[in-house]
């Protein structure tokens, strides 16, 4: 039998879910050993015609990371569904949103001139805007558009399966490659990760007061962190509650609070709103005033309940976004 | 639909103890009040997750209100500071995103006050009404990309 084939691609993602998969390290031996990688345009010569010349199908199994922004990578994450048996949307971006889905706090034309003409590092003085199509003294140019919104990559294509996380952590990426040699996948639609916070397989679960009451939300600048307690109990905001395991607590362990990268368990369907919820609860102030007060140690709600995942909440984007 | 007058849709979550009791009061009472609202009943104020409050607003609600208890009457001690903090923190977030204030609405509705769920609910009907309807952006579903789209991206590369 030949060697399975296997795909990777990133559409607006950073790389660092490129960065994971060499994180395997030796590993990663086997995984070649294990299988044929036919398109890996971050580490390998593979070309979108490479991609198209596949019949449909071809590949068993393809990793797409990254949201979806641009008219390119809408249609690469088409491309990817069409040529692929199992499509795998990998790591928070192609999964929640991810960190390019708070771009769906501002409307398109906010951001392009925010970038181009407002923002205090930009002079801009011919007044350069991004075009799709450009004439140069060597011909005709094209860009991709840059579309309305982010979506993630299950509102583009259907998605078999999510790994979670910013980035998906080795030990999921290599469960998730046995299991898929193994041919021993779950049901559809599932994630890849433990359904069960990640307060669960944290260190310092231990420490984790019986009743957690704060009175007030720190930050890590502001107090000199216990490296051995829980790091919500110290008062820092800490998402492991509300945020699926699986990363064993790679950012607890080295005291920064989670941020929530790898989303919520499957009970939830906003992540944003649980996470709210779950804070907002444990607060002891009573007072209408003093809750007010609280409320603004919590700098940022949304840039930090729907850090990675605002495209897939409920809300989708701001409205007038 | 198009010379239909716009009749607001809201969405109440009122609380087994208090405020259930009153919208009861306000109905025995012979009180009429707009019927823009769908009320549905909770044990406690404390249980409406933010969850809720925005699957109505995506599915059609132009409005949330919510009643619980006066502050010290809960049924179940605290479960209405729970909601105050919950729901504050919420509207922070929606306001941050667009949504006008009027929208989600909190009231402390004891069982005696049936007039204040008369007054609450017609307040709020005729907010809305001149807020005129909630329209969010429908959220995206997988779809083929049309032939032309793959047509064109196709000629483009050849």
């Amino acid at each position: 039998m030949s060697k399975p084939k296997v795909g990777f691609n990133w559409l607006a993602s950073c790389g660092g879910c490129e960065e994971a998969i060499i994180d395997l390290n030796e590993k990663i031996l086997d995984v070649v050993a294990a299988v044929d990688i036919v398109f890996w345009p971050c580490a390998m010569d593979f070309k979108k015609d490479d991609v198209r010349a596949m019949a449909d199908g071809e590949m068993d199994v393809c990793f797409v990371n990254g949201a979806i922004r641009t008219s390119e990578e809408e249609e690469m994450a088409h491309l990817m569904r069409q040529k692929s048996k199992i499509l795998i949307a990998f790591g928070s971006c192609s999964h929640m949103g991810g960190i390019p889905g708070m771009g769906n706090f501002f409307s398109k034309d906010s951001i392009l001139k925010n970038s181009y003409q407002e923002s205090p590092s930009t002079i801009n003085l011919d007044g350069t805007f991004p075009q799709m199509e450009t004439i140069t003294p060597l011909g005709e140019v094209e860009l991709p558009e840059f579309l309305e919104y982010v979506r993630t990559l299950n509102q583009v294509v259907d998605v078999d399966y999510y790994l979670p996380g910013c980035p998906p952590p080795v030990r999921l990426i290599t469960e998730a490659l046995g299991a898929i040699l193994e041919n021993k996948l779950p049901p559809k639609g599932t994630v890849l990760a433990p359904d069960k916070a990640l307060c669960d397989e944290c260190p310092r679960k231990e420490t984790k007061p019986d009743k957690m009451e704060i009175a007030e939300f720190k930050r890590p600048y502001q107090i000199i962190v216990d490296s051995e307690k829980c790091l919500l109990g110290q008062g820092l905001m800490c998402l492991g509650p509300v945020t699926r395991a699986g990363c064993e607590g790679v950012c607890t362990k080295a005291n920064m609070p989670c941020t929530g990268c790898q989303g919520p368990t499957s009970r939830v369907q906003d992540y944003g709103a649980k996470a709210l919820s779950g804070f907002a609860s444990i607060l002891t102030s009573m007072e209408e005033k003093d809750v007010e007060a609280v409320l603004d140690s919590i700098v940022d709600p949304n840039g930090t309940f729907y850090r990675y995942s605002l495209p897939s909440s409920m809300m989708f984007k701001s409205l007038g976004a | 639909m198009h010379n239909e007058p716009f009749e607001p849709r809201i969405v109440a979550f009122f609380c087994n103890w208090c405020t259930y009791t009153a919208s009861d009061l306000t109905g025995i009472s012979r009180l009429a009040y707009a019927p823009n609202v769908r009320v549905i009943r909770v044990m406690c104020s404390g249980r409406i997750d933010p969850q809720f409050v925005l699957k109505a607003l995506r599915q059609g609600a132009d409005g949330v209100l919510i009643g619980g208890c006066h502050p010290g009457d809960c049924h179940y001690q605290e479960g209405n500071y729970k909601c105050l903090r919950r729901i504050k923190l919420l509207k922070r977030m929606l306001a941050e995103m667009g949504l006008e204030d009027e929208r989600v609405r909190l009231e402390w509705i004891a069982g005696s006050e049936g007039d204040k769920v008369q007054k609450v609910v017609n307040e709020m009907t005729e907010q809305i009404r001149r807020l005129g309807p909630l329209r969010l952006a429908p959220i995206p579903v997988p779809h083929e990309l049309v032939e032309e789209e793959l047509a064109m991206a196709g000629a483009e590369e050849a």
